[in-house]
């Protein structure tokens, strides 16, 4: 590498681009209350209020439950997309395509509030409810709007779960983009010979995708659930408009951004999610990044 | 095998974003929603000065978010393609997209700290003895909002150059150097038109989501950078207007169009004139010229129009000079290169 | 031609790092030459014609054009102008602005460049297509662009990079024929990259057939064809069959056909004693069918392999006490059989056409 003016600039500009990254842990291990320069000494203390702080743990668990919903659904959505896009032609391909793709641009607010509103239309239907009865347990399935599982003896609640449906559809069209971007490459070097010589050999249609296809895309699959899942635990908008009294980890950082005195905590909660990002992350790129070699495609960038 | 995700778009983004145009046309009295029709919010959003301004201060802060974030991605987008070599080329662009993965409040949070009169960027300026006093300015404006947005947005804009860089045969440039033409001129005459559509679509991808945005004018934007999005939520959330709140969404989408609109169809007329005299420096500058002269002739006409022609007179002159001007380019300048 | 010759090349060499691309090139090419440099891919033959252009620094030795040393002069500076492998036609200009590209900076006026496109589009034949978009354009047309947009500027040496690659067979003849034509009309010196050793056959007036770096020999095409100096050139142009001989002298025995007494420009250049290796060209050889008398010496053999080609049968034939083959091309004519495989026959041969390689 030539060290040229254009180099020295690459290397502001990483700093520049690194530089909240940089300073997080900082003020994370900071002795200090206040963010601000100079730094006191070192303290595991912020890390330790983590611990004992519930509401944190309800917001990251209500979190946790969205981003896994959310990178399954939205992968297996992003799936037929891409398969459909790679492999057949449809009328009207690259505007529907277009439109999948329009919350990549889409200012989130106007996503949110249009999903708020709906959701405002149809809440006096709310709640939706339909259930069974298998012995002496009653079954209800209820959208709330969060979609409420609830299994109960004429007694008392046996059990009882609740998925927040309106976030998880939102950053599911959310996450869709990103998903499909991912796997249309996984997509994109297969030869479609190879499904096609699979079928000569004597396979079945299925037989083919899952001895075949599936192979070849896993590393896709992977890329695709971990990045989804990235975006939705670090999406704040839309989970801001639609979260009722409950929650995410985002929205509830929002909150605590309010408190100086909690600034410190915040900090040492952002390193471990920043770290926990960053990890995720480079599993993802190497799943990618093994699948596309796997197509026998060569390297051509990050992400996105 | 496209039904299931189409399916999915239509009911979550095309069936609320109709809903949210028919919401507009309604009105909220406390707590009820009068469904009757009526463009009363329109004419309420649109002579009020207070969202006028707003709008204009989104739409300056986007394109300033925009041209600064576009012209520090390139020379990096630049940088990767031309100097890294190409084992290096994934791990850079690894490197670059990995703090936007990174939690987008914290980040932005950061930067108020960062900024902060007592944080490290005035303090290693004072340290060097280039500035005498903190900088104040740096803070709760709307150049804070436009430092932190150009932050946020560096992969959007960055990416895209970056892959339309590399579709630039290199021997296109060897070409150019082969016909007589020196370093310089061979990027204004060839890498910088063949690397413009990857410009245009990182125009695009920055400039839109950030007339939008809400966390940063909150954080670190103070009372002098707030902008549209902050105005919706205080409409819905705080004073429980929301069809006033749906409103001011759909006219923030629908400048955003027009504006999108306009700026393409005048590069179309910026390109054209660039041609005409040959291209090359003096093109480039004509085009400038011509670019600040148009924009500076719509932007009088916003905000200084109302107390030439009256409120709605001036949303007349507006359409007809920007229509105007549309039909003229789309009539007489024949359409040009990328498409546009 | 003039006295000093229009390119020196004085034992040029070029490291990519440890590689060693170019090894001590020395040659000289003339004023108004078609030279070419033939090679298989990775012989440094397109390194070397970069290095003509400007686009590779060398790491030493000297490139002389017009007698001037042109270390450290940069491609847009040298009055060399490139047709590129890939033609580098600018995606985003139409064929007039590609032809006019270079004039930028020339002295002409509006109208005389406007003439001066026009005529360089007439010499290729796209007088009809300056308007055009230059992605609407086929391949042979696009490479009529790249030769127009380098020849408007009149440069002293026109370089060639495997002008003809992408072209099918059909279309790369015909311009075979079309560039010898154009070199002939301009009058400027080309210089010419390819691995198509028919390609430099047909057009140059010398080849330079490199290998690994070196050249194995500069000559014209026929020498180059009848007289291969070593072995491998012998292999890469055309087809050789090479049979095991001893030689003493001149006089030198091939096994499986005699002893003949050869001319000293058949012979290596150095002296030859002992084990040596003859090469005869398929077409110098042939079968005779029965009753044919021969003009020249005879040898029995067996047919083993009968490859037809419509216009010619190609015949791999064993000689009478020999383990190898023989490729023999003829003819095919009325009233001569194509012979079967396994059928006896006689092959004629001529001393004339051997050539002696040293083993």
């Amino acid at each position: 590498m030539k060290r040229s003016p254009l180099a020295l600039f690459a290397g502001l500009y990483l700093i520049f681009l690194y530089a909240p990254i940089i300073l997080l842990p900082l003020f994370a291990f900071n002795d200090g209350t206040i963010i601000a320069f100079p730094l006191r000494g070192f303290t595991l203390g912020w890390f330790a209020d983590l611990a004992n702080t519930p509401a944190l743990h309800e917001a990251t668990l209500n979190s946790l439950i969205i981003a896994c919903s959310v990178a399954v659904l939205a992968t297996c959505l992003g799936l037929f997309a891409a398969r459909a896009v790679t492999r057949y032609k449809f009328p009207l391909k690259g505007g529907i395509l277009g439109f999948i793709m329009l919350p990549l641009v889409l200012p989130e607010v106007i996503v949110a509030i249009s999903l708020l509103v709906v959701l405002m239309l149809l809440l006096p239907d709310l709640p939706i409810e339909t259930g069974f009865q298998i012995g002496e347990y009653v079954i209800v399935l209820s959208v709330t709007p969060d979609l409420v599982l609830e299994v109960s003896n004429f007694h008392r609640t046996v059990f009882s779960f609740a998925l927040p449906l309106p976030i998880i559809l939102g950053h599911t069209l959310l996450c869709l983009p990103f998903s499909i971007a991912i796997l249309q490459g996984s997509f994109q070097g297969l030869d479609q010979s190879l499904e096609e010589a699979a079928l000569d050999l004597g396979e079945t249609r299925a037989g083919a995708f899952r001895l075949v296809i599936l192979p070849l895309v896993t590393p896709g699959i992977i890329a695709s659930l971990l990045i989804c899942f990235i975006i939705s635990l670090d999406e704040f908008i839309i989970a801001f408009f639609l979260s009722g009294n409950e929650p995410t980890l985002p929205v509830y950082l929002w909150g605590q951004l309010r408190f100086p005195a909690r600034l410190p905590v915040v900090m040492a909660l952002g390193t471990i999610l920043v770290t926990l990002s960053i990890v995720l992350l480079i599993v993802a790129d190497i799943f990618r990044r093994r699948g596309l070699r796997r197509t026998g495609q060569s390297e051509t960038g990050g992400f996105l | 095998m496209i039904s299931p995700p189409l399916i999915y778009a239509l009911l979550l983004l095309a069936v609320p974003l109709l809903t949210i145009i028919l919401f507009s046309f309604w009105t909220q009295n406390f707590l009820t929603i009068d469904r009757t029709f009526t463009v009363a919010n329109y004419a309420e959003a649109l002579t009020d000065p207070l969202y006028r301004e707003l709008m204009l201060r989104s739409l300056r802060i986007a394109g300033l978010v925009t041209a600064a974030t576009v012209l520090l991605a390139f020379p990096i987008a630049y940088f990767i393609s031309f100097h890294v070599t190409p084992e290096k080329k994934a791990l850079w662009i690894f490197l670059i997209t990995i703090p936007f993965w990174t939690s987008y409040l914290i980040r932005i949070f950061l930067w108020r700290v960062i900024l902060a009169y007592d944080g490290p960027v005035n303090g290693t300026l004072l340290e060097l003895g280039i500035i005498e006093e903190p900088l104040s300015w740096i803070l709760y404006n709307a150049n804070s909002v436009v430092i932190t947005l150009a932050h946020a947005f560096a992969p959007f804009a960055i990416l895209p150059i970056f892959v339309s860089l590399e579709k630039i045969d290199r021997s296109l440039l060897e070409a150019a150097r082969d016909l007589g033409e020196a370093t310089a001129m061979t990027f204004i005459r060839v890498t910088l038109p063949l690397a413009m559509p990857g410009v245009l679509a990182a125009v695009l991808i920055v400039f839109i989501p950030t007339v939008g945005d809400y966390v940063t004018p909150r954080l670190v934007g103070g009372s002098g950078g707030t902008m549209i999005a902050n105005m919706i939520y205080v409409q819905i959330f705080d004073l429980s207007n929301r069809p006033m709140g749906a409103t001011l969404a759909v006219l923030a989408m629908l400048t955003v169009t027009i504006t999108l609109a306009w700026f393409i169809l005048h590069i179309r007329f910026w390109v054209h004139l660039s041609d005409r005299v040959g291209g090359g420096v003096l093109g480039l500058a004509l085009a400038a010229v011509a670019a600040v002269i148009d924009i500076a002739i719509v932007r009088w006409v916003f905000l200084h129009g109302p107390d030439w022609f009256g409120p709605a007179g001036s949303l007349g002159v507006l359409a007809a000079i920007m229509g105007g001007g549309a039909i003229l380019i789309a009539w007489f300048v024949p359409k040009g290169r990328w498409g546009i | 031609m003039s006295s000093t010759p229009l390119i020196q090349m004085q034992d040029v060499h070029k490291y990519y790092g440890a590689y060693h691309a170019l090894r001590g090139i020395t040659a000289e090419i003339a004023e108004g030459e078609f030279f070419s440099l033939l090679g298989p891919s990775g012989c440094g033959k397109t390194t070397l014609l970069r290095a003509i252009a400007g686009f590779e620094e060398i790491s030493s030795g000297a490139i002389l054009l017009n007698g001037a040393d042109m270390a450290g002069v940069p491609p847009n500076r040298r009055p060399t102008n490139m047709v590129f492998q890939s033609y580098a036609i600018f995606p985003h200009l139409s064929v007039e602005q590609n032809v006019g590209f270079g004039l930028r900076r020339s002295a002409l006026s509006v109208g005389e460049k406007t003439r001066a496109i026009g005529e360089a589009l007439e010499m290729v034949g796209l007088g009809h297509l300056g308007g055009r978009a230059a992605h609407a354009l086929s391949g042979g047309q696009r490479q009529r662009v790249a030769l127009a947009r380098a020849l408007i500027l009149k440069p002293k040496v026109l370089l060639l990079d495997e002008p003809l690659s992408a072209l099918d067979r059909k279309m790369r003849e015909d311009m075979q024929v079309e560039l010898m034509k154009l070199q002939r009309e301009v009058g400027i010196t080309f210089v010419l990259v390819t691995h198509d050793q028919e390609e430099a056959l047909v057009m140059s007036d010398r080849i330079a057939v490199m290998f690994e770096g070196e050249i194995a020999q500069l000559a014209d095409p026929e020498v180059l064809y009848r007289r291969p100096a070593t072995k491998r050139v012998a292999d890469f142009i055309g087809v050789m069959n090479f049979l095991p001989a001893t030689a003493s002298g001149r006089s030198v025995e091939a096994a499986g056909l005699g002893v003949a007494d050869l001319a000293a420009d058949q012979m290596p250049a150095g002296p030859v004693t002992g084990a040596c290796t003859v090469g005869l060209r398929p077409e110098t050889l042939s079968i005779l069918h029965d009753g044919e008398a021969s003009k020249a010496r005879e040898a029995s053999a067996q047919i083993e392999e009968v490859v037809y080609y419509g216009d010619m049968t190609y015949y791999d034939v064993r000689l009478d006490g020999m383990d190898t083959t023989m490729r023999i091309s003829m003819r095919n004519m009325v009233g001569r059989d194509v012979l079967d495989v396994g059928a006896r026959t006689r092959v004629a041969w001529d001393p004339r056409a051997m050539v002696v390689f040293p083993d």
